[in-house]
């Protein structure tokens, strides 16, 4: 009986050497798991939603701006300003019109992507080879069938490289998320930084988060475009 | 080595007669330039000048020229891939213009040097394209694909599921050429079709197309800036100058013996008396008559033979006539002729012969005159170097009727 008590005062006494050491303590992780079920979740949602809008968006305005070409230029030029904006700044700096809390977040993270996604979509519809382009017109092919037949399934390596980009990009810049009041892995992150533990757990799901979503990316992009491995 | 293009396609399983099938004579439109014209906004000069010309249904018409002659830029007026500025073109007598263009393009199958087939798309999927617009159901589409790779001598089962990546240069212009036919459109417009092809391959498509042609005999716009596969490829051809003005447009015959000026002179070249030897065939010119004899005729009827004939060598032929060899002097000797023969009977010449391929059979036999043969097998008479040379000595002033008879055989 003496004997289990003490090695349970060890134990007690090791993890609370550790923790009080900031260190890296597995039993410590072990007990405090479900502190980091939350942030994750909203941490995926901070990803995926950016995404998911900025995707409609630049998808959108590069398709508009592929028959006008004269549209490129200042798309770039905004989505690129918008894109050299410090994150934390333009965090803060939304706050005043959209509140404390998710929309600000997601308003900052969509800016962010939509450069990215733009540039790859434009190059993509303009790497389609000329003669495809010529053929399909000329066998009779409207503008639109052009567009979603011949020409949005030759730019789609190019357009899932931009998305490829982006996602893991938002991982990242979402770790900022809590500044605005939106959570994320960067709220535990934050309030504990000098412990090895949380900092190992938080920022190792954030990097699990990046490389998962890269996986999905890349797998779609092998299963929607088999045409890219064939060679003679 | 693959069975050529133009060899009887054979259609295995086709679940239900097509009716757009291999049909020969199918359907062919005519066409015809009216005064074509094309300007390009903000250029002084124009790139298509007043066009006129007609091609009569189920020809190969050629649109020949240097670059920036306006032919490429007059055969995509046709599917109004451009614009006509001024004039017209019409369709089977009715204008392009009046048409919608995407629906107009769907009637008239194109195809181009670069090919352009789709990489994303495997070859099935290349081919079926124009089908699909014009919604035909998926057994329709599957049986004509599998037509076409025949016709085209493609093996279905090993290209239906590659992607043109896989392809050799040679296949993708035969899936190219397929996808064109696919719903056999009565016009076909071909921009140099065969032009990034090696030479070797070149005039192995340009044969096969050819035969594919005899069987079709689709109406066919065909652009090249190379004056011998225009001369090969063409019913008629329309010589391009600069400035897209019409220099000329006959058939080849027509355009090598009677050149309109001096450009078209030029543009066919100083080789084009030797490039009439390979639009006429044997059977075209005037032969020597030959003294045949068979073993055992008196030698004095041979020696009136001989008299009678254009040389003073006779040919011994056996008793179905055909021929057997070149007499030798020690074999009229006798009473009667004796089996002596100075030299075989090689080469012989085949009535159906191109006069090109023929001149080069005496050459390389080092012979000045053979005997030709018609198709069931007997002597129709003898072909010589003088012969030949007397054909290409004709000065294309008096060849009038050379020319007339020409265009009443081709």
């Amino acid at each position: 009986m003496l004997l289990v008590i003490a090695q349970l005062q060890t134990h007690q006494r090791t993890g609370a050497t550790c923790v009080a050491e900031n260190g890296f303590c597995p039993s410590w992780i072990e007990d405090n798991w479900d502190r980091y079920v939350d942030p994750f979740t909203q941490h995926v949602v901070l990803t995926l939603a950016p995404v998911a809008a900025g995707f409609a968006i630049s998808f959108t305005l590069a398709v508009l701006a592929h028959r006008r070409s004269w549209l490129i230029t200042p798309v770039t030029s905004i989505t690129g300003a918008l894109y050299t904006i410090p994150s934390i700044a333009f965090l803060f700096l939304l706050q005043p019109l959209t509140g404390r809390g998710f929309l600000t977040a997601f308003v900052a993270l969509t800016c962010y992507t939509l450069l990215i996604i733009f540039r790859n979509v434009t190059t993509g519809l303009a790497s389609v080879p000329a003669e495809a382009k010529d053929a399909a017109l000329g066998m009779g092919l409207t503008e639109r069938q052009l567009l979603w037949r011949v020409e949005l399934p030759l730019a789609m390596p190019e357009i899932l490289a931009g998305l490829r980009i982006a996602t893991t990009t938002t991982v990242g810049l979402a770790a900022f998320a809590f500044l605005a009041g939106a959570g994320g892995l960067g709220e535990p992150l934050n309030e504990q930084r000098f412990f090895k533990s949380n900092i190992v757990v938080a920022g190792g799901l954030c990097v699990l988060l990046a490389a998962a979503f890269d996986v999905i990316v890349l797998t779609a992009q092998r299963i929607v475009t088999p045409w890219k491995r064939a060679t003679a | 080595m693959p069975a050529l293009f133009g060899d009887p396609p054979v259609v295995t399983s086709v679940d239900s007669p097509t009716e757009l099938g291999q049909s020969p004579h199918s359907r062919a439109a005519t066409l015809e330039f009216r005064e074509a014209t094309k300007i390009y906004p903000g250029t002084a000069g124009v790139a298509v000048d007043g066009l006129s010309l007609e091609v009569p249904a189920g020809e190969i018409c050629v649109l020949v020229g240097p670059s920036g002659c306006g032919k490429t830029t007059a055969m995509r007026m046709v599917n109004r891939m451009i614009d006509i500025t001024r004039g017209d073109i019409l369709l089977d007598g009715d204008s392009v213009k009046e048409r919608q263009p995407a629906e107009l393009r769907r009637e008239i199958g194109y195809a181009i040097q670069q090919i352009g087939l789709f990489p994303h798309m495997t070859v099935a999927d290349n081919i079926g394209t124009v089908p699909r617009l014009l919604g035909w159901d998926k057994a329709r589409i599957r049986s004509r694909v599998h037509e076409l790779l025949e016709l085209v001598s493609l093996d279905p089962d090993e290209t239906l599921d590659r992607y043109p990546a896989e392809l050799s240069g040679g296949q993708r212009q035969r899936v190219g050429v397929a996808r064109a036919l696919a719903v056999d459109p009565p016009l076909m417009l071909m921009d140099e079709p065969f032009g990034a092809i090696d030479p070797i391959n070149r005039e192995r498509l340009q044969n096969e197309f050819l035969r594919l042609q005899r069987e079709m005999r689709k109406t066919i716009v065909f652009v090249t800036h190379d004056i011998d596969e225009a001369i090969k490829m063409g019913d008629h051809i329309a010589v391009l100058q600069e400035g897209g003005r019409l220099a000329q447009y006959a058939s080849p015959a027509e355009l090598l013996m009677e050149p309109a000026s001096p450009y078209v002179e030029r543009f066919v070249g100083s080789d084009r008396a030797l490039k009439r030897l390979a639009l006429q065939r044997v059977r075209d010119i005037d032969l020597w008559k030959a003294a045949t004899v068979r073993v055992g005729e008196p030698v004095a009827a041979v020696r009136a033979k001989l008299a009678d004939s254009d040389l003073t060598i006779p040919l011994l032929v056996d008793d179905d006539g055909r021929p057997l060899g070149w007499l030798s002097e020690s074999a009229l000797t006798g009473d009667t002729v004796e089996e002596k023969l100075r030299s075989p009977a090689d080469p012989v010449i085949d009535l159906d012969d191109v006069l090109r391929d023929a001149l080069a059979d005496l050459l390389t036999r080092e012979t000045r005159f053979a005997p030709v043969l018609d198709e069931d097998g007997r002597m129709a008479g003898i072909l010589s170097l003088d012969v030949i040379s007397n054909f290409l000595l004709v000065a294309p002033n008096e060849s009038r009727s050379g020319a007339d008879l020409v265009n009443q055989e081709s």
